[in-house]
């Protein structure tokens, strides 16, 4: 118990100093998962409102892909980024591995079948008359949309919480990709690892809470938008 | 929402992304070079205090990727690194025998050494011989936690029980990790078992370990670091340039210098000790 109240105030002093390696960490943690939940926010929530919407031969098919994919194992996409982003793979041109963008796309990959999948499930769940009423009143395709997507929204908002907490506290895939370097790639679970692996559990255990808090925050954040003018 | 509310929102995610992506370094391909190494290197914060001179007088950008010797090997292998920084001597005369690296120069080195838990139940404390020490454990049936990660630690351990005429593979008192040696050490320490570690790690981790040494100070127990480079003829991509830079920079005199004294603020003793430009038969190689 003692190293976790090191722990507590190793945290505490890491944050009142601002020290600025771990600002730096940090500020990437929530840069790398930040852009990786909006990209998957941008394909998933897009592609899951037209997978709802739309009937078509082979739609169940598709649909348990992506709610499988909803626990596809970040090690499992890291190493598939990986093999890809090799210099001698098939787009090792691009000197993308060991880089925050390839963390981006892996993230981007563990991220997307999360809100595609709650999104598809959202939208299903609204009534079904729901969208003749609104076809009816003479709304375009576009704003039907639109309108879906705002009735939606309490569930839609769930989808982009799923997905950043998914992206970032995951570790294996930013490990793999990212390679942990220093001031470069390093992130707030990789550190984590590599801290424990040291031995230096109080810098561990603080980064963990710095961690924590990074999650509250935003997610503080985006149910403050959620609940801010509930539909009804 | 009003439209024009729902666009400036758009916009404003718009510019993010593009400041996000734009901020993300493009950097010249020829600046960038991969540094395959061992954990030990890395978690002794060696290479925390000499890459950035090092970054400061080439100009390279050095990405660290700090895994066994033996995959790092595998990644030179593949072209996938440009330098390595390895421990495995047996493994690294394969991978030059196969031309798979251009130049191979002699670094530092420090020792393994057998730790286990104080009370010691295979009786192996201060015996001279590490084949011995493993024999007694092996014929006690004492637990024994093993990297078994490829690791240059885990390369020597295998070489050990080779010598001490034992195959522990699959035995009940044998357990293999398959993590790093920082944690390895902590799992030994949790199961009082013993272990073979390198000092720098063991050292640095001592406080919240429990765990003793027991047999030390033998030639066999040498724990050599070579630097070699990636053969650029065989991987057109392996930045051949920077690889030397590096391979130079840790053979300069200022450098063996650093090594020298590091580790003695913080443990009272270096942890590794120089050897640039000794042959390796001094070191009973």
């Amino acid at each position: 118990m003692e190293v976790l109240s090191q722990g507590i105030r190793e945290a505490l002093r890491l944050l009142c100093s601002l020290d600025r390696e771990v600002l730096s960490i940090t500020l990437l943690s929530l840069k790398v998962s930040g852009l990786s939940t909006l990209l998957s926010v941008v394909v998933g929530m897009g592609g899951g409102t037209v997978i709802a919407l739309t009937d078509f031969p082979g739609k169940r098919f598709l649909v348990s892909l992506v709610n499988t994919g909803m626990g596809l194992p970040p090690v499992v996409v890291g190493l598939f980024v990986t093999i890809f982003l090799w210099r001698n793979g098939p787009l090792g041109g691009l000197e993308l591995l060991y880089t925050p963008t390839a963390m981006v796309i892996a993230q981007t990959v563990i991220a997307t079948p999360i809100v595609m999948g709650i999104t598809i499930a959202a939208v299903q769940n609204l009534p079904p008359n729901l969208k003749l009423q609104i076809l009816a009143m003479g709304a375009t395709r576009f704003q039907m949309i639109r309108l879906l997507i705002r009735e939606a929204r309490l569930p839609l908002l769930a989808a982009v919480m799923a997905g950043f907490g998914g992206v970032i506290s995951e570790v294996g895939a930013s490990i793999m990709v990212g390679g942990n370097i220093k001031g470069y790639t390093r992130v707030l679970t990789t550190a984590t690892v590599m801290e424990s692996g040291k031995g230096n559990f109080d810098t561990a255990i603080a980064l963990g809470i710095i961690l924590l808090f990074l999650c509250f925050g935003v997610n503080y954040l985006l149910t403050i938008i959620q609940q801010r003018e509930r539909p009804r | 929402m009003s439209r024009s509310k729902l666009r400036s929102r758009f916009s404003l995610l718009f510019a993010l992304f593009v400041f996000i992506v734009a901020a993300a370094p493009a950097g010249a391909a020829s600046k960038n070079l991969i540094l395959a190494t061992t954990t030990s290197t890395q978690d002794s914060g060696l290479l925390d205090m000499l890459l950035p001179i090092f970054e400061k007088e080439s100009g390279y950008f050095v990405k660290t990727i700090a895994v066994g010797s033996g995959q790092a090997m595998k990644l030179g292998e593949k072209g996938e690194a440009d330098v390595l920084l390895v421990h495995s001597p047996e493994a690294e005369k394969k991978f030059m025998a196969g031309e798979f690296g251009g130049n191979r120069r002699l670094v530092m080195h420090n020792d393994f050494i057998i730790v286990g838990p104080s009370a010691d139940p295979a009786g192996v404390r201060g015996i001279p011989s590490s084949t011995e020490a493993f024999r007694r454990i092996a014929t006690t049936g004492a637990l024994f936690l093993s990297r078994g990660d490829n690791s240059g630690t885990h390369a020597k351990e295998k070489g050990i029980w080779k010598a001490a005429g034992t195959n522990p593979e699959g035995l009940k008192w044998y357990q293999q990790t398959g993590l790093g040696m920082g944690q390895t050490l902590s799992v030994a320490a949790e199961k009082k078992g013993y272990t073979l570690a390198d000092r720098g790690t063991y050292l640095s981790l001592k406080r919240n370990l429990g765990l003793e040494i027991l047999v030390e100070g033998e030639p066999l127990l040498l724990n050599v670091y070579h630097v070699i480079e990636v053969n650029p003829a065989k991987w057109p991509r392996v930045n051949g340039a920077g690889a030397k830079a590096f391979g130079d920079f840790m053979v300069s005199r200022k450098v063996q210098e650093i090594i020298a004294a590091f580790g003695v603020e913080k443990y009272g003793t270096p942890l590794f000790s120089p050897d640039a430009g000794k042959k390796p038969q001094s070191l009973g190689l």
